[in-house]
């Protein structure tokens, strides 16, 4: 086989999202000699993010100070804040007082899909190339063990492996610095972690799922710039998590769920609570005769200061939510990925493209101090509703000065067994409202997958699926999965674990929240994936 | 010899089309655009052409706004010689589509020009049939496969009955069915040559073309939903329930 083609920059960022652009387009601003790609999986910039998305205007202003005059094409100046509290299926109360970081005064509502393929073509204007439809595979190490670059996957490669007739073999980007931007639980930000060791310091990362659904209303009932946040049903107590209702212009509305990772019931279906909640009476009468016009879910990395891994290794950094930078009681973590894209490349130039030093950079920032103010928040919610409500108010009051850092636990070690795990009654409802299912929800994700390639979901020992989980957890894969990527089918053969990888929407909760962690999500043939339209 | 393709931007496959709520066009706001599939085929087949030493220069021609250059561009990275992008901010109809080619036959003299069989956001389906009649040449449609040899196209064709093998004297217009071939990956380092390769901008304005809006669209409307289904017991509900809608 002939070399592998190889091109060469400064500086390889891995993912167009709001970090890796601000990353990049930082860089040029500081000094346009410095060569700068940004690769990314979706076929299109834009098409693979999803977020609320209230975002803080502050790191945007000093990105590019005249933005304002040239608007992302979402872009809804928040007007009012609410916050309601929902008792069971049946009733709720909004809360007299915002909770103080739900106040959204001088936010803006955007699309993070939309602000990105905004952002795209400015970066470009700056000298920066961008390579959407092309997934980096794996990190590439020069002789002394340092990251020096990253390959980008093969295309054309047949589900066994072998290669189609229009087979394209990857090129390897070789760089002085990777800086990783693949946003939550990027899959070379995993392996390089652990390559590395970069989190045997810090406490293990938590996470969350957000599914998101935009919705179409009937004429003259949205309310344009108003922000809806709600706690509890269909929620149980030991269950974290909550909606958002961000009114956007042209009476679309974006309608959220989130909920913590660390949920306790094998039997739990995100995506089921998702679709209750818009069921509640507060909030069903507001979707009611409109259309989604495109859906998706993502996770969330939440685990904030105390879970922050070193973010410097020998030849990469990483960024924005590679690092893990949400604000978990603000719900925000763009604001947070563009200042930390900028600071890092504020790093990188000064210390002529030399990532030592970015760790203490980036825990001496604004970045973190905003963190550490609110690190023992979520852990709080570990307690149940109330005692973090309770706690949440204290450490707001105290500014986080408390003695203490509550710790974190991983996420896919939360869960109860089968038996010993006594699930909450459940006061759900019939449903009516669109999708009826989760392949009804795929569709308006419109993700695509070439059925022919080989699955980008690594189950590594599928026996376990069948002789263990099914009676220990009851297959939670296939409860927690948005996407009904996974199903647990009955054949001549027997039981056996399908995983209908063309279905993903690339979430990666399944790598996560797997009990026994033997799930990899890897990316697929770039250009592979959700299709989103202003998520 | 010089090959010329038609190459048109339309809304991506993938995306699930929303009719605008005031009925005069379809969204294209934040909604992912690429090249038409059949176009994508036409360009595949000129570049396997060009390899084959059939032809010497591929040159892909687009008709649209000025933001059409990045598409261009995509066509070039593919193995496009140059492009031409014929500047518009009006959608143009098929005939002008086939008189704005027959302008650029006029003054690239090519012995094949490559179309889509059709865009898959109109489905119109007319421009190529339309410039072989105001070119006067012959024509090759829905083609599953092209061969070219001594001045002529032996064109195998896919139509209702099967496959027709069809002879064409060059130059003439051939028209791409979906099993021609598998457009290729496009390489990385293709992407940074084709930011080298030339795009000639021409105002369509400056074409001297009767550019006129032929057919007028009245409206846009998505199609009717699916009404709730009904369970029925057994066979003779089944049937009573047919009858009921005369349909027995």
């Amino acid at each position: 086989m002939s070399e592998r083609e190889t091109m060469e920059y400064d500086l390889v960022v891995v993912g167009a999202g709001p970090a890796g652009l601000a990353f990049a387009m930082r860089t040029k601003q500081l000094n346009p000699e410095v060569t700068v790609c940004v690769i990314e999986k979706a076929s299109t910039i834009g098409a693979q993010i999803l977020s609320g998305a209230v975002i803080e205007t502050a790191p945007l202003d000093r990105l590019l100070p005249d933005w304002r005059s040239n608007p992302p094409p979402v872009s809804v100046p928040v007007t009012k804040d609410e916050f309601w509290l929902l008792r069971d299926h049946a009733s709720g109360t909004k809360l007299p007082v915002n909770p103080p970081q739900m106040n959204n005064h001088g936010n803006v509502i955007v699309s993070l899909g939309a602000l990105c393929a905004w952002l795209a073509p400015q970066a470009e204007a700056l000298g920066v190339d961008v390579f959407p439809g092309y997934a980096a595979s794996e990190a590439l190490f020069d002789e002394a063990g340092a990251v020096n670059g990253v390959r980008i996957g093969d295309m054309g490669v047949a589900r066994d492996g072998t290669h189609k007739p229009g087979y394209t073999e990857g090129i390897d980007i070789r760089a002085k610095v990777t800086v990783l931007a693949e946003g939550c639980r990027g899959h070379i930000s995993k392996s390089l972690i652990k390559h590395f060791d970069l989190d045997k310091d810090s406490d293990p990362q938590t996470y969350g799922i957000g599914i998101k659904e935009l919705w179409q209303l009937p004429p003259g009932r949205g309310e344009a710039g108003k922000v809806v946040h709600t706690a509890g049903w269909p929620l149980a107590n030991d269950t974290y998590g909550g909606s958002f209702l961000y009114h956007l212009d042209k009476d679309r509305v974006a309608v959220g769920f989130v909920v913590g990772l660390d949920y306790p019931d094998p039997n739990f279906s995100p995506f089921e609570a998702f679709q209750q909640f818009k069921h509640h009476p507060n909030v069903k009468g507001l979707l009611e005769g409109g259309t989604i016009l495109s859906a998706g879910a993502r996770a969330i990395i939440e685990g904030g200061f105390q879970s922050l891994p070193k973010v410097e290794m020998p030849g990469a950094i990483l960024i924005g939510d590679s690092a893990g930078l949400v604000n978990v009681p603000k719900i925000k973590g763009t604001h947070q990925a563009i200042a930390s894209g900028m600071l890092a490349a504020e790093h990188l130039v000064a210390s002529t493209l030399n990532p030592a030093g970015w760790d203490a950079k980036l825990r001496a920032s604004a970045v973190m101090s905003e963190l550490k103010k609110v690190r023992n928040i979520r852990p709080g919610f570990n307690k149940g509703l109330w005692f973090g409500l309770i706690n949440a108010a204290w450490e707001t009051v105290t500014g986080g000065r408390s003695p203490w850092t509550m710790k974190n636990h991983a996420d896919w070690s939360s869960l109860g067994k089968l038996g010993q795990y006594e699930t909450p009654t459940k006061d759900y409802v019939d449903r009516t409202l669109a999708p009826r299912d989760r392949l009804a929800s795929v569709y308006y994700a419109a993700t695509e997958h070439d059925e022919d390639q080989p699955v980008h979901l690594k189950v590594a020992d599928t026996s376990i699926c069948i002789d263990r989980c099914t009676t220990e957890y009851g297959n939670p894969c296939e409860k927690f999965c948005p996407a009904g990527v996974y199903e647990i089918v009955q054949d001549d053969a027997g039981k056996r674990l399908q995983i209908n990888s063309a279905n993903c929407v690339h979430c990666k909760t399944c790598d996560i929240k797997d009990p026994y962690q033997i799930i990899t999500w890897v990316t697929p043939e770039g250009g592979s994936g959700p299709n989103y339209q202003n998520l | 010899m010089k090959i010329l393709v038609g190459y048109k931007r339309v809304v991506d496959y993938n995306v699930r089309i929303q009719v605008k709520p005031d009925g005069t066009g379809v969204v294209t706001d934040g909604v992912k655009l690429s090249a038409n599939p059949f176009d994508d085929i036409a360009l595949e087949e000129a570049l396997r052409l060009r390899e084959k030493g059939v032809a010497e220069e591929v040159i892909v021609v687009g008709i649209g706004p000025a933001d059409l250059t990045a598409h261009l561009r995509n066509g070039l990275a593919m193995g496009a010689n140059r492009a031409i992008h014929v500047q518009t901010a009006d959608a143009v109809s098929p005939l002008t589509a086939a008189r704005t080619f027959l302008k650029l036959i006029e003054k690239e003299q090519p012995g094949l020009v490559i179309l889509g069989k059709q865009a898959i956001d109109d489905d119109a389906n007319q421009t190529g049939q339309m410039l072989a009649a105001l070119w006067d040449r012959p024509q090759a449609t829905f083609a599953s496969k092209v061969e070219i040899a001594d001045g002529k196209a032996t064109v195998t064709r896919e139509v209702d009955a099967g496959l027709e093998t069809i002879e064409a004297d060059l130059p003439a217009v051939i028209t791409t069915d979906l099993r021609l071939n598998e457009p290729r990956f496009i390489k990385l380092p293709d992407i940074m040559k084709a930011k080298a390769k030339p795009i000639d901008v021409i105002e369509l304005g400056s074409l001297g073309i009767d550019a006129a809006d032929h057919i007028k669209t009245t409206h846009y409307a998505a199609p009717a939903k699916r009404t709730k289904g009904v369970m029925v017991k057994d066979a003779a509900e089944l049937v009573a329930a047919l009858k009921q809608k005369g349909l027995l």
